[in-house]
């Protein structure tokens, strides 16, 4: 059978979403996305010549700001939902 | 074998908006950690982030002044990544349709004059703070500079030598602190700046491999960075090695760059549109609005200066190198200095004075300096003394005139009373008079240095050399 989506490709994938499977995880998802990605494959019956590439579905463009200052949230606020935190920061495993 | 070296570089701007790029949160650095966050720039799930308009018009601003093209339609990517810093999982930038495409600056080393070519300048969010904790196994994230609007400016690899890129940097620095969309104070990374550098046998079209040299936080860590890693590859082509394509970081304390190893899993970035923003579609009266704004720039302001002031072109190159430098040489001469005496003193005392600090908050004010300017002119003080004057105007912030009168500076230009002084000191030095009039005109300086001390320097020197002359000669 003529797949999609190679194990490797998922297992790359995985890495970079810091995901880690199992063998047996790999085969599954491989398959699942694979069956994923043929029925998105249908999209290509379609033809599309002369249709310019779009990003966004609604034809809107230009949604600003000016630029004025709003309060923030107060730091204690702030930091209420980090897994670990001191009295003014989120704290992380040490990387350099 | 000779090599030529390939440099191109990569610069983040931080832009001088009141508030973040797509939050209304404060930019102001400096803060207490945390304390300027809110649920869109923590990157909180369901939030919808609202582009800042100032960011647009000031990388158009930043797009004319380099000749380049605006890209009239353009958007944001999203661009993924793992990093403590950014708490999205990805940083909004642009890809594939940036606000600002080709465009070039005109740079000079050694009286010769290059075109360096501009890729393209994007808009983009800054990333959090990393501090490491020097005792425990941590690190504390400050997400205060999260959400700073960057303009990230990226070159040709045009240049050839780390003076070019040196000498690209700090006209790029300038233009930016022109436009006044950037303090770049490079110590504090809001003017950032990261190197590609390859070498390649001279006549040779194609590229070496590159290194990328990161932690350069001066114009003096630029070129150091650039030497050191330019001999080391060389070192290595001549040894028959490989360059292996790698992040370099910079040491200043050891003066090497060193492998910057943690992060160099291949880059995959999946960049896709973001789906949050909007396109920014920007019409032609936008354009030329900004346009419009746009101030006097450093080459411009440079070929003035000589063409207005008379000034040399080095004098003018080194007035204009910093806006508010040359706005203070212009209001000096404005209330009536004459230009090449306000600029010889501002590029000496003035700036040996003020050492690192900024010229706008200097204590002396332009009018302070035309005042002082003025008193030497009407001969009320000395040159040397008005050296001295200046310095105590630097520390006390008092005006000129008040600290002549204190000191009794005044110079003393009262012919009788000198010549008295005069005569007293050549009957005093027989043996030198001779000399002096058997043609040993040197001693003069002897005299004229026993009538300064005499009156505290404060005889006016041109009558001391005159009466000095005909004292001697008459005895």
């Amino acid at each position: 059978m003529n797949m999609k989506i190679s194990q490797e490709d998922v297992q790359h994938v995985a890495n970079l979403a810091r995901l880690r499977l199992s063998d047996e995880e790999l085969v599954t998802m491989t398959g699942q996305l694979d069956t994923i990605l043929s029925y998105v494959e249908k999209l290509d019956e379609l033809d599309t010549t002369g249709v310019s590439p779009t990003t966004h579905v609604f034809p809107l463009s230009n949604v600003f700001r000016e630029d004025i200052v709003r309060p923030s949230l107060e730091q204690q606020e702030a930091l209420e939902n980090g897994p670990k935190t001191d009295e003014d920061s989120f704290l992380v495993p040490k990387i350099i | 074998m000779e090599f030529e070296t390939v440099i191109g570089l990569e610069i983040h701007a931080q832009l001088k908006t009141k508030t973040k790029i797509f939050c209304g949160c404060s930019n102001e650095f400096g803060a207490a950690p945390n304390t300027h966050t809110c649920p869109i720039c923590l990157g909180m799930p369901g939030v919808l982030p609202v582009l800042n308009r100032k960011v647009v018009e000031f990388a158009i601003r930043f797009g004319l002044a380099t000749g380049a093209k605006i890209n009239q339609f353009n958007q944001f990517a999203r661009k993924n990544y793992f990093y403590p810093d950014l708490p999205k999982g990805y940083q909004t930038s642009q890809f594939d349709k940036p606000i600002v495409g080709k465009g070039f600056l005109d740079i000079e080393v050694d009286g010769e004059s290059r075109r360096i070519g501009i890729t393209r300048a994007h808009m983009e969010e800054d990333a959090g703070k990393l501090v490491h904790d020097s005792v425990e196994p941590v690190s504390h994230v400050d997400l205060n500079r999260t959400g700073t609007p960057l303009l990230e400016i990226v070159s040709e690899p045009d240049m050839r030598s780390p003076q070019e890129a040196v000498a690209y940097l700090k006209k790029l620095h300038a233009i930016v602190r022109y436009l006044n969309i950037c303090d770049g104070n490079m110590q504090e990374g809001s003017f950032r700046c990261d190197a590609n550098i390859s070498l390649r046998p001279v006549g040779q079209q194609e590229l070496g491999t590159r290194t990328e040299l990161k932690n350069m936080n001066s114009f003096r860590h630029v070129e150091a960075a650039l030497e050191y890693e330019q001999r080391r590859q060389r070192d290595l082509l001549l040894d028959g090695e490989k360059i292996v394509q790698e992040t370099l970081l910079w040491d200043p304390d050891k003066q090497i760059t060193a492998s910057m190893r943690g992060k160099e899993d291949a880059h995959d970035y999946r960049y896709f549109p973001c789906p949050d923003l909007v396109p920014v579609e920007i019409s032609e009266e936008w354009i030329e609005e900004v346009r419009a704004g746009l101030p006097e720039l450093p080459d411009a302001r440079k070929a003035r200066f000589m063409s207005e002031y008379e000034l040399s072109e080095y004098d003018a190159d080194w007035l204009t190198a910093d806006r508010p430098v040359a706005d203070y040489f212009e209001a000096v001469v404005k209330v009536g200095a004459q230009a090449k005496k306000a600029a010889n003193w501002i590029m000496s005392e003035l700036s040996r004075e003020l050492g690192s600090e900024d010229i706008e908050r200097c204590r002396v004010s332009p009018a302070g300096l035309a005042e002082l300017l003025a008193m030497i002119e009407k001969n009320t003080i000395s040159g040397k003394i008005a050296k001295s004057v200046f310095v105590e105007m630097m520390e006390s912030g008092k005006d000129a005139v008040a600290i002549v009168k204190e000191k009794g500076l005044e110079q003393n230009s009262d012919m009788g009373e000198l010549q008295a002084v005069v005569e007293k000191i050549v009957a005093a030095n027989p043996e030198q008079a001779e000399d002096f009039r058997n043609g040993k005109t040197k001693i003069m300086g002897y005299f004229v240095g026993q009538l300064m001390k005499e009156t505290k320097g404060k005889a006016n020197p041109k009558m001391a050399n005159e009466l000095f002359a005909r004292v001697i000669n008459k005895g």
